[in-house]
């Protein structure tokens, strides 16, 4: 077959195809085209409600059953045993608190300084393109691998279960993604901002210290917010280090309780009143992250 | 004589007995939310003739010829009073779907955008669409060829579309548009993004496409209109309300409007007086 | 003062580099003598019997796999139709605010929430399902075993709903990123809305997409509590989806904390291969996404 442009009997077909009769624009529904159309509409907007039902089934659960059993005593009592009534977590409040804050006070200035080096100080370096490509490998790091790895380093070497391993455990978790957003929040200040800093007679440090800190909080407060959120939830690492414990903690080298491994431990009970608990622990727990989560979006909100 | 029947006699004027008029936009209100973007415009198109519409930035020159096929429909807050007519029927009546009228009236934009697949599938995509059941390859190559660039792709049918240069980027792009053999071909500044050797070859395809296609054409390039267009439609801004309204100034022959126009607006604007 | 700082700044970045060598280089060495004991046998044997000091993780690795496969199906599917359905004007701009918060909460829920969840809502809500499947179409391998309790199901479908909010958002980032005189092109073509979402948007898109089914993948692999919560610890391969079974992080969660030495000893190697497995399923994402990302940028 071969075609080497218009021939005199094309010409004609086009001719005649140019006075067609004049088509219906109308809209016909049923046309099979516009049918199938419709149905994935449908199944589009179902599917959107089926993906919400999840969310909606578990805040009801919180509400209604960890609702009912929130009160003072819940809040400020020690797990109860197998066959008590009564108790409460405080001591599992406190502890998330606790590691939650160690995490933090480790991980946030290490990964602020380490952000500062891949956006201001070496971008385009060897080590900035490797650390920036681990960062993003390690958010996506099983968390309970972290748990085995600080076991290993911590939890064998100080030969004790410790909220401060636990902190270490979840600072590893929080990191890449305290970096990462500080990164990103630092690269986006204006080169004009720098450039003036500069020309005033600013060394690199104060550039750093007196404009692109303060000029990118918003975003990195932004992600330690998310960070700490996700901390607060991760319970598989804490089983490794801190392990649990049914007091109020003493010291920093103890094993410590928490939320999340409270709510693990208590829902494979067959006891009606450690339930109960699991699932008031579960609000607080859901609470918190979900403050946290709010603060967030409030801070990260206020464009400098 | 009222503003209504000044424009249905400005219409008659602009399109005398010729091969018939295809299209005819009746246009009364154009809006976009609240802002009232253009007014009061007899736009006859006439078969196989290129129709320029020419004009100041903002006289509504581009939202005109996107009225013509719906495209504007995609803005949600526009809104289109008057009347198109296509084939005697109006094509903002509520029961036409535009789907449908824009297998009948192609258009070719600004920029020059290539589905991200193969040059082969770009101008396959309307066959396609449509259920074309015959020799698809036949179909393609003359798409190609009417649009001049067979020669420069036909031993790369496979390669991606978007790995061509920007001026033979719009040249598939008009294979693609003229591969389903429309009515109508709406051309939006299509040469605007394109050097000058590239633009010179799309105007020569456009004359040569004039024979099997009815092309509206905008441009915002005055010599470009006197170059290739038969017809020409010159827009203009009315401020007289506080905000920039466009409106059909004068519409006619192009000779006429460029050498002898009848309103001293388009005097002005043809003479390069402003732009 | 100044070059003290910048001193520090490197040091930290540099930090993170020797953590995940250090990480690695720990796991790794920790499983080294398990790995020396049980070789690659190990991976392709299936008793876990502490007291014949007999370890093989192929059905914590069938589980795995199995549930993260199931997981990515239906929350890859409900992820992208989400993702469509917050991009391609469905939806008023405050409607898709407040749908796109509902799939950020769904993202913040902690694990052992879901699991928690799982237990006491979702089981016993599958069970009649379960039962009727099996009851009436128990001879396909999928429907082969009743379910009593913590399965294959409910972890999997757990599983889906916490990998969603990955899938759908990495998917919007890339829809989004089509410029918008490619939607007009396909409009202008006379498609439907339908025809150009699938013949258009999501192939354009389809790299991006990739990326976040890859990814979610990824973080299927890695979850644990309300796997182990949810799937029965069951040491077994079963296609069935309602027998319970075992995962390589659920087994660490549930089998470390009360093991002696030598049980320890093979869980470490259990974490070193599913560090291996999370860590290339990551990477590989991760450069699918950066090439995702570039074809966009070399065509402007």
């Amino acid at each position: 077959m071969s075609v080497s442009g218009p021939t005199v009997e094309s010409n004609m077909r086009d001719l005649i195809a140019a006075s067609r009769p004049a088509p219906n624009l109308h809209r016909s529904p049923l046309e099979l085209r516009a049918l199938k159309s419709g149905i994935l509409t449908a199944l589009t907007w179902i599917g959107a409600l089926l993906a919400s039902v999840p969310l909606f089934s578990v805040i009801y659960e919180l509400v209604v059953a960890g609702g009912s059993r929130l009160n003072w005593e819940t809040l400020t009592a020690l797990p109860p045993s197998a066959f008590e009534t009564g108790g409460g977590f405080g001591n599992a409040i406190v502890g998330t608190l606790v590691m939650v804050g160690i995490a933090t006070l480790i991980s946030v200035p290490l990964g602020i300084l380490a952000a500062v080096q891949l956006a201001i100080l070496d971008p385009d370096s060897k080590l900035t393109h490797t650390v920036r490509f681990l960062a993003k490998v390690l958010t996506g790091f099983p968390s309970i691998l972290a748990g085995v790895f600080v076991y290993a380093v911590m939890v064998v070497t100080m030969k004790t279960y410790s909220a401060l391993a636990g902190g270490v455990a979840l600072a590893v978790l929080m990191l890449p993604t305290v970096v990462l957003a500080a990164e990103q929040a630092m690269s986006m200040v204006p080169k004009k901002m720098k450039d003036a800093a500069y020309g005033i007679g600013c060394t690199r440090t104060q550039v750093i210290l007196k404009v692109v800190l303060p000029t990118g909080a918003p975003g990195i407060l932004t992600g330690v917010m998310l960070a700490v959120a996700g901390a607060a939830g991760n319970s598989a690492p804490l089983l490794f280090t801190a392990l649990f414990s049914n007091y109020y903690m003493s010291s920093l080298t103890e094993p410590t309780a928490s939320l999340a491994i409270l709510i693990f431990n208590f829902s494979g009970m067959p006891y009606d009143n450690q339930i109960e608990l699991a699932w008031a622990a579960s609000l607080v727990l859901v609470l918190i992250v979900l403050v946290f989560n709010v603060l967030a979006r409030l801070v990260g909100r206020q464009k400098y | 004589m009222n503003a209504h029947s000044e424009m249905k006699v400005a219409a008659e004027v602009a399109a005398p007995a010729s091969l018939g008029i295809v299209m005819n936009c009746q246009l009364e209100k154009v809006f976009y939310g609240d802002f009232l973007a253009v007014r009061n415009s007899v736009v006859p198109i006439e078969k196989n003739k290129i129709t320029g519409f020419i004009g100041p930035s903002g006289c509504g020159k581009s939202t005109v010829l996107r009225s013509l096929n719906r495209m504007n429909d995609l803005i949600p807050i526009f809104r289109f009073e008057g009347k198109v007519t296509y084939h005697g029927q109006d094509i903002y009546d509520k029961k036409v779907d535009p789907v449908v009228l824009r297998r009948y009236i192609g258009m070719v934009f600004q920029q020059p955008n290539p589905f991200a697949m193969s040059i082969y599938d770009n101008v396959a995509f309307g066959l396609r669409l449509n259920g074309f059941k015959g020799d698809m390859d036949e179909r393609v190559e003359k798409a190609l060829h009417g649009a001049a660039i067979w020669n420069e792709v036909k031993d790369k049918l496979k390669n991606s579309g978007l790995s061509l240069s920007g001026g033979q980027q719009q040249r598939l792009c008009i294979a693609r548009a003229i591969a389903t053999e429309p009515d109508v071909l709406l051309m939006d500044e299509p040469c605007s993004a394109l050097d000058p050797i590239a633009t010179r070859r799309v105007e020569e395809l456009m004359i040569e496409l004039k024979e099997k296609y009815t092309i509206a054409l905008v441009t915002h390039n005055m010599q470009q209109a006197m170059r290739v267009a038969d017809t020409t439609a010159f827009f203009g801004v009315d401020i007289s309300q506080g905000s920039r309204t466009g409106y059909l100034v004068e519409m006619g022959p192009t000779k006429k409007i460029f050498e002898e126009p009848e309103q001293q607006l388009t005097r002005e604007y043809v003479r390069g007086e402003f732009s | 003062m100044d070059r003290g700082f910048r001193g520090i700044a490197w040091a930290s970045a540099a930090f993170i580099l020797v953590l995940v060598v250090y990480i690695i280089f720990e796991i790794g060495g920790k499983a080294l003598p398990a790995m020396s004991q049980y070789g690659l046998g190990f991976l392709t044997s299936t008793t876990w019997n502490v007291q014949t000091e007999q370890f093989g993780i192929l059905p914590q690795i069938w589980g795995t796999l199995y549930s993260s496969l199931l997981a990515l199906i239906l929350g890859g599917v409900f992820g992208i139709a989400i993702a469509i359905f917050l991009t391609q004007d469905f939806l008023h701009s405050g409607l898709a605010a407040v749908f796109r918060t509902i799939i950020e909460m769904l993202a913040a829920i902690p694990s052992v929430v879901f699991g928690l969840w799982g237990i006491y809502v979702l089981i016993p809500l599958l069970r009649p399902v379960a039962d009727w499947l099996h009851g009436s179409l128990g001879f396909v391998p999928f429907f082969g075993t009743s379910l009593s309790g913590p399965g294959l199901a409910p972890a999997a479908l757990v599983l889906a709903i916490m990998i969603l909010p990955t899938v759908a958002s990495i998917s919007v980032d890339s829809l989004r990123q089509i410029p918008y005189k490619v939607k007009e092109a396909a409009y202008g073509m006379g498609t439907t809305r339908w025809e150009a979402i699938l013949k258009v948007m999501l192939p354009t898109a389809s790299s991006g997409i990739l990326a976040a089914l890859v990814l979610g993948f990824g973080r299927a692999l890695g979850e644990t509590m309300a796997l182990a919560m949810l799937i029965g610890n069951a040491n077994q391969i079963s296609l069935s989806l309602f027998a319970p079974a075992n995962t390589l992080a659920a087994l660490l969660a549930s089998s470390f904390p009360e093991a002696g030495p030598v049980e320890v000893r093979a869980l470490m190697y259990a974490a070193l291969a599913l560090l291996a497995i999370t860590l290339i399923v990551n990477a590989v994402g991760l450069a699918v996404m950066k090439f995702a990302t570039r074809k966009f940028e070399a065509e402007r």
